[in-house]
């Protein structure tokens, strides 16, 4: 019996010190890549099997959510002890990572960076508003809006459907409502939807011209109440959609607007099923705000040659082509995309460069400079849309209420004015 | 002789290390997150609670659920053991299918009534069977605030009464049968004997049962979230957001610490209220 015990002892001892002794000598040469995107386990599967490969040395992708991907890189700074060498994310989940200092400058990879054709604006957002090279991007995408087929027999007369104004979009789910019963405009005002973003990057834009500094102005009132009235069209289950895809794809709602890698499967289970296109314009253009993914080294990265070797392979334009024609995610470099893309993926493509390409195109950036406040900056927004829209509070008095939160934020912040807003020099104000 | 003395702080020791490690230091350092901005000790983090759009709202939604479920669940949970109490056969069975909720995540169970409760969900395809209604009606959104309380009122009783249940069974096995029975040659009816005698003495069980359960819902959120996403914000729900979504743990901790106060406030209101002097106890 002793002597059972003892070999069990033994036999445990040996693999715990064998398991220990692999792991640690694996750390040594591998590259760890953690990423908040490509998250679901067909795109992870991508990345490690088509995308990653010919990439020098050894590379884990290991996926994790937003939150636990930023408590994470929390913990190994606090720590002191770094088991990530690289992170890819998007820009508003990079920027609170400056201020738990987990990303290393990366000053060294941008002239390669520039010479593949990463534009110079893009490079500027990836500075996160320091003058040093916080991340490199790696992907861009964007928002669209998509329709069933079907829907377009509704569309109201001498719209355009490249080409609607809200108020068309409105008429538009109003003629389905009317005519079928049905509410079939959705947004994805979720607890996970990015529908901050659609008040950031499209409706602020396009009503008032600006993000911040129209926060209260006598536009952004009558843009509430026009966005209002167009909600009571709205299927009302957008309070709860996180991606739109599965709305489209169940049949309860026709017409969509979200993030291209939320619509991806809807499009790509049955591209002749829909059509993609630009959001609506309204006063001051059609807003469009493309969203940017990057590439960061953790400071003490236990393998700094390798990631920055991972980023430079990620930069070729080969693999950028291949994340596009795998993933639905767009070349940040200088990169001809292929005309045979599957069905699903063409939409997507062909709704960004509709989006791009309108003669009214207004660009809006992702939020710069606010740090670890980026998360409170989208809840002004989303707050407010809660409040005006769906309990029905008076839009001046919430609008003065919610500008008090704003304006804190950005001066705490100290975070000048971004696109469409006109530069600033200090804090962005509310005017 | 010293070996004797220490054994039983040996004995807890495994115990209390545990407790202080997961139990303590988190708390102390949740207070710290709440209490603290930007590294000085300030309320900053409970102004921005209180002002919060959200603040007012979470905390009626919770009182309000905390008093439609918790007396519904104590009068269901009582008659349910009443019933298992006179049952000669069959009664193992019969609490073992009662008490399957409980072996469920309350994730799980939220999202086995959004399968019911949700727009092509079981309840409306067979109100649609039946012929009542003519396409889904949404029970769940922010357009139709009653049914969605009702759906969440249903989800946490159904989940959630079989932990009251299991501490009344419990107690009514240690209640004597010599009271009853001396009562019944008295002429006292079922009604009374319950009245007088079972529910006296069950007293004990039932204040367990109630602070139990009154603590868990407080800290309701799984099912809720699962149902109403965003439309029905309660306080942990809340917390949660500010961790997650808004990133401010310091709100978040604010949020924590007011769910602990409370919880601990219904606590001593219970223990007030339903105190057994130790001679009443069977």
């Amino acid at each position: 019996m002793t002597g059972l015990k003892q070999l069990l002892a033994a036999t445990a001892f040996t693999a715990a010190t064998l398991s220990g002794a692999s792991i640690t000598g694996a750390w040594a040469q591998e590259t760890i890549f953690l990423s908040t995107q490509l998250r679901p386990v067909e795109e992870a599967t991508k990345v490690r099997q088509i995308i990653l490969k010919g990439a020098s040395g050894p590379v884990t992708f290991v996926v994790e959510e937003p939150s636990p991907f930023q408590t994470r890189m929390d913990a190994e700074t606090t720590a002191g002890k770094r088991t990530i060498s690289m992170v890819g994310a998007l820009h508003g989940e990079l920027s609170p990572l400056l201020g738990s200092k987990a990303l290393d400058p990366v000053d060294d990879l941008v002239a390669k960076a520039k010479e593949r054709g990463v534009p110079d604006a893009m490079l500027t957002l990836g500075k996160l508003g320091t003058d040093k090279q916080m991340y490199i991007p790696w992907m861009q995408a964007t928002y669209i809006m998509a329709a069933k087929k079907e829907a377009l027999q509704y569309l109201p007369a001498g719209a355009d459907v490249n080409a609607l104004s809200y108020a068309q979009l409105k008429d538009w789910a109003k003629n389905i409502q009317d005519k079928t019963g049905k509410r079939a405009l959705g947004f994805p005002a979720g607890p996970k939807g990015l529908m901050p973003r659609f008040f950031q990057g499209y409706l602020y834009p396009s009503f008032t011209g600006g993000v911040v500094s129209t926060f209260k102005s006598a536009e952004a009132e009558a843009m509430w109440a026009t966005f209002k009235d167009l909600w009571a069209h709205v299927n009302p289950n957008s309070a709860s959609y996180d991606f739109m895809q599965e709305p489209l794809m169940a049949g309860e709602v026709m017409i969509a607007f979200d993030h291209v890698a939320r619509l991806k499967d809807a499009l790509v289970a049955a591209p002749n099923d829909y059509v993609t296109f630009p959001a609506p314009s309204a006063g001051k253009g059609r807003g469009f705000m493309p969203v940017v993914a990057g590439l960061g080294i953790a400071p003490g990265a236990p393998n700094r040659a390798g990631a920055a070797a991972v980023i430079d392979h990620l930069l070729k334009s080969e693999t950028q082509i291949a994340m596009a024609r795998e993933l639905g995610f767009f070349p940040v470099v200088k990169a001809d995309l292929p005309t045979d893309l599957p069905g699903g993926i063409k939409l997507l493509v062909e709704g960004v460069a509709k989006t791009q390409g309108s003669q009214d195109a207004l660009v809006s950036l992702l939020p710069v400079g606010l740090g670890a406040k980026g998360g409170e900056f989208s809840k002004v927004y989303f707050d407010t849309f809660q409040a005006i829209v769906l309990r029905n509070a008076p839009i001046r008095a919430t609008l003065d209420a919610q500008a008090v939160t704003l304006q804190t934020i950005m001066n705490e912040t100290k975070a000048p004015c971004w696109a469409p807003d006109k530069a600033s020099a200090g804090a962005c104000q509310i005017n | 002789m010293t070996q004797n003395r220490l054994l039983p702080y040996v004995l807890i020791a495994p115990a209390s290390v545990f407790l202080i490690l997961l139990f303590v230091v988190p708390l102390v350092q949740t207070i710290a997150l709440a209490f603290m901005d930007n590294g000085t000790a300030s309320l900053t983090n409970f102004r921005k609670m209180v002002g919060d759009l959200n603040f007012g709202l979470s905390i009626g939604n919770t009182f309000l659920l905390v008093l439609a479920v918790i007396p519904l669940q104590l009068c269901m949970a009582l008659v349910m053991a009443m019933m298992i109490q006179k049952m000669e056969k069959g009664r193992g069975l019969v609490l073992w299918i009662w008490i399957i909720p409980l072996g469920i995540s309350d994730l799980a169970a939220g999202l086995v009534w959004l399968a019911i409760l949700q727009d092509r969900g079981y309840f409306n395809t067979i109100l649609n069977m039946l012929g009542l209604i003519d396409g889904p009606v949404n029970w769940l959104s922010y357009e139709a605030p009653v049914s969605l309380f009702v759906g969440v009122v249903l989800a946490e009783v159904w989940r959630a009464t079989a932990i009251i249940l299991i501490i009344l069974v419990a107690g009514l096995q240690l209640i004597p049968r010599e009271y009853a029975e001396a009562a019944e040659i008295f002429g006292a009816g079922p009604w009374t004997r319950f009245r007088r005698i079972t529910l006296p003495l069950l007293k004990p069980s039932i204040q367990s049962a109630l602070i139990l359960r009154t603590v868990l819902a407080f800290e309701v959120f799984a099912v809720v979230y699962a149902l109403s996403g965003r439309n029905f914000p309660v306080l942990v729900g809340e917390a949660y957001a500010w961790q997650h979504v808004n990133q401010n743990n310091g709100v978040a901790a604010a949020y924590a610490i007011l769910v602990m106060v409370i919880s601990l406030a219904a606590t001593v209101i219970y223990i007030k209220a339903l105190r057994t002097p130790p001679e009443m106890q069977p």
